[in-house]
């Protein structure tokens, strides 16, 4: 992780299951120091050593903010995924020793807020967890909409209930329930910030509510971390380092540049940062833009891609690294 | 042993002096004997001992003066001090940083003890003993940003992020070269540098905004910056122009040495981790050309520096007026001999 992020040497300290598709992993530093304060929302990067491979997976940090004795981090398994959730489900044991990168926020609250009104779907919860704690012990002001598929799948409902109450409000698909959205965005008081955290289908559907209901954009936050998707397997020539690399199906483009010896940076490895970004120097193929950073004007363009999310299929791919 | 500090003035009767160790470690800010505009930017490591590197955040012998200085300031003008009500966590932040960082660098003169959230600073040079409730305002004289800036050289801008911009919404500037925090409060980074006139100079901007929207807690960054300033005046703010702006037809052949003052500044950027804001702090070294020359090598390259400089830039860092009569000074000083690579002194 040379040009990403500082990082920290830590130890599993616990590893507990909390339903059937999650699990929370504890970590604590080394050398028994206290780990970086951080604010609610930040996400640190795993480093995992999967035999000969490495994946370096980004998860929000859940703990408070105001302990920082330890860290925790949730992983929802993906079994159709490219291995990292698996991993950290099978091979993570307490004891195992890591390295994990600095916290990075890519999704802090806007402390202008008067009021902060959160909107969780599924594993989306985790930086709700770090970001309600913060807001509760300075007394701040919000209330959190938390949808699951039901409720053993509710991750953290009963203790985000426990701690507040009624300012948490859940949502079960399986018994039909649903954000009442439009209701919802149009009963808040002025100066209300919107955090959303959940799949692409909600984050865009909250969005275009929020839009069309008239909230002005600086007031809608969102957090989607894009995994990076497998797919077909193709070549790219890197100009810079003189280097042409294969990028196998369940690798992405970032992890086959670091694996060939070439250090781009990156923060989010979700095409979320913006700085992975690359520029294409000649291109015969189609892209797979995934992220979220580049403009569609850009992804039109076939000038820059994000490597640690995107991917491309056709003849030849050169680019600037 | 520890740093003995000064009683010296910026202001009246300017005695402000460097010692002879301070001139040899003065952020001499040419490593060439020509200057070019550059984004210097590296990454804020320790440096070598006896440098202003030493410690992330440095304190020297002009501490205590410099603190008189700026009470003076506040005094006169309290809007030099200004935090919007969403920059009270990330004033907590700065307090925490620049309180570790002292007491971390400078153990003879401070102290910080942490018992939970209940803290002590001392601070021996100013004579501050305090016991508080981190993150309870009340239990300070000051807001936590005001308390400690008090108590720490340098300017300190805090730049909340947000919508991939960053916004000034706090600051103690009392030592600036020419601008104006109650200008630019509340403006986000386009703004306070507007106008941008060009369309590539606006890419530049762009491209610094990404730069420090991506600093990360943990590995600050730093760049070095210059100007001239007339007799050592910490502040040159617009509010007082009428009281700097004339001194710099005062420039002569007689008093070159003890007016004309090198002014660099060692700016840092640092992630905060409770608030996700970027605090800029901007610490200002100040040296008299007398001073300066006491190092062959540096009087060779600055003469060469100020000689070549191109009139845009010399204009844009207002030494138009008394360039002349400083090179010609400088000229006298420059035997033609190469100067050694690298910023440091022979
Ligand atoms: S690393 Fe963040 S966009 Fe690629």
């Amino acid at each position: 992780m040379s040009t990403g992020t500082t990082t920290l040497d830590v130890v599993v300290s616990d590893v507990v299951p909390v339903n059937e598709l999650v699990t929370r992993f504890h970590f604590r530093r080394r050398d028994g120091g206290l780990l970086p304060t951080f604010s609610g929302g930040a996400h640190v990067v795993v480093e995992m050593r999967d035999g000969d491979r490495t994946r370096l997976n980004p998860y929000s940090l859940m703990g408070s903010p105001l302990d920082t004795r330890e860290y925790t981090i949730s992983v929802r398994r993906d079994d159709a995924g490219r291995g990292g959730s698996l991993f950290m489900h099978r091979q993570v044991k307490p004891g195992l020793e890591m390295v994990i990168s600095y916290p990075v926020n890519l999704f802090s609250l806007d402390l202008r807020a008067k009021k902060h009104l959160m909107l969780a779907g599924g594993i989306g919860i985790t930086p709700f967890m770090a970001q309600t704690s913060q807001l509760a012990g300075a007394g701040g002001n919000f209330e959190l909409h938390y949808t699951c598929r039901t409720a053993s799948l509710g991750t953290y409902a009963d203790v985000l209930q426990q701690r507040y109450g009624s300012r948490v409000k859940l949502y079960h698909d399986d018994r039909g329930e649903r954000i009442d959205l439009d209701r919802l965005l149009s009963s808040q008081p002025l100066g209300t910030h919107l955090y959303v955290c959940g799949p692409a289908g909600m984050i865009n559907w909250v969005r275009d509510r929020a839009a069309s209901l008239g909230w002005p954009l600086e007031t809608v936050h969102f957090e989607h971390f894009a995994a990076p998707q497998p797919g077909a397997p193709f070549d790219v020539t890197l100009a810079v380092s003189g280097k042409t690399i294969h990028v196998g199906e369940q690798q992405s483009l970032l992890e086959a540049m670091e694996a060939a010896g070439v250090d781009p940076p990156y923060l989010c490895r979700g095409g979320v940062c913006g700085q992975c970004e690359t520029n294409v120097i000649s291109s015969d193929g189609k892209f797979i833009h995934n992220d979220h950073w580049l403009s569609e004007e850009d992804h039109r363009s076939g000038c820059k891609i994000m490597p640690c999310v995107s991917r491309f299929e056709g003849k030849s791919l050169v680019l600037e690294r | 042993m520890g740093i003995t500090f000064r009683k010296e003035t910026f202001r009246d009767d300017y005695t402000f002096r460097n010692s002879p160790d301070h001139i040899r470690r003065f952020p001499f800010p040419f490593n060439e004997d020509s200057y070019m505009y550059a984004v210097n930017i590296e990454p804020h490591v320790v440096g070598p001992k006896g440098s202003v590197l030493e410690n992330l955040i440095d304190v020297d012998e002009h501490y205590v003066a410099e603190m008189q200085d700026r009470a003076l300031v506040l005094a006169e003008d309290p809007l030099r001090c200004q935090s919007l009500p969403h920059m009270t966590l990330a004033g907590w932040d700065l307090l925490e940083l620049l309180m570790e960082q002292q007491a971390l660098g400078y153990p003879e003169h401070f102290t910080l003890e942490r018992n939970g959230d209940r803290w002590r600073w001392i601070n021996r040079p100013l004579g501050i003993d305090d016991t508080f409730t981190f993150g309870d305002t009340s239990t300070l004289p000051y807001g936590p940003m005001e308390y400690i800036t008090r108590q720490s050289q340098g300017d300190f801008c805090i730049l909340d992020q947000r919508d991939g911009n960053l916004w000034m919404d706090a600051g103690m500037v009392t030592t600036q070269a020419d601008w104006s925090l109650d200008f630019d409060i509340g403006m986000n980074f386009f703004e306070w540098h507007a106008p941008v006139p060009l369309a590539h100079e606006k890419g530049i901007f762009t491209r610094a905004l990404k730069f420090l929207t991506n600093i990360q807690q943990g590995k600050p960054a730093r760049r070095l910056n210059w100007t001239m300033t007339i007799n050592p005046r910490l502040d040159t703010s617009p509010e007082n122009y009428h009281k700097w702006g004339p001194d710099r037809a005062t420039v002569t052949p007689e008093n070159v040495g003890q007016k004309v003052h090198l002014r660099v500044e060692l700016q840092s950027f640092w992630r905060l981790p409770r608030s996700n804001a970027i605090v800029f702090p901007i610490r200002c070294y100040l040296i008299k050309m007398d001073e300066l020359v006491t190092q062959p090598k540096w009087a060779r390259r600055l003469h060469r520096v100020i000689r070549d400089l191109p009139e845009e830039l010399a204009t844009y860092k207002g030494l138009t007026r008394y360039r002349p009569t400083l090179v010609e000074w400088l000229s006298k000083l420059d035997d033609g001999s190469p100067t050694s690579p690298g910023f440091g002194p022979d």
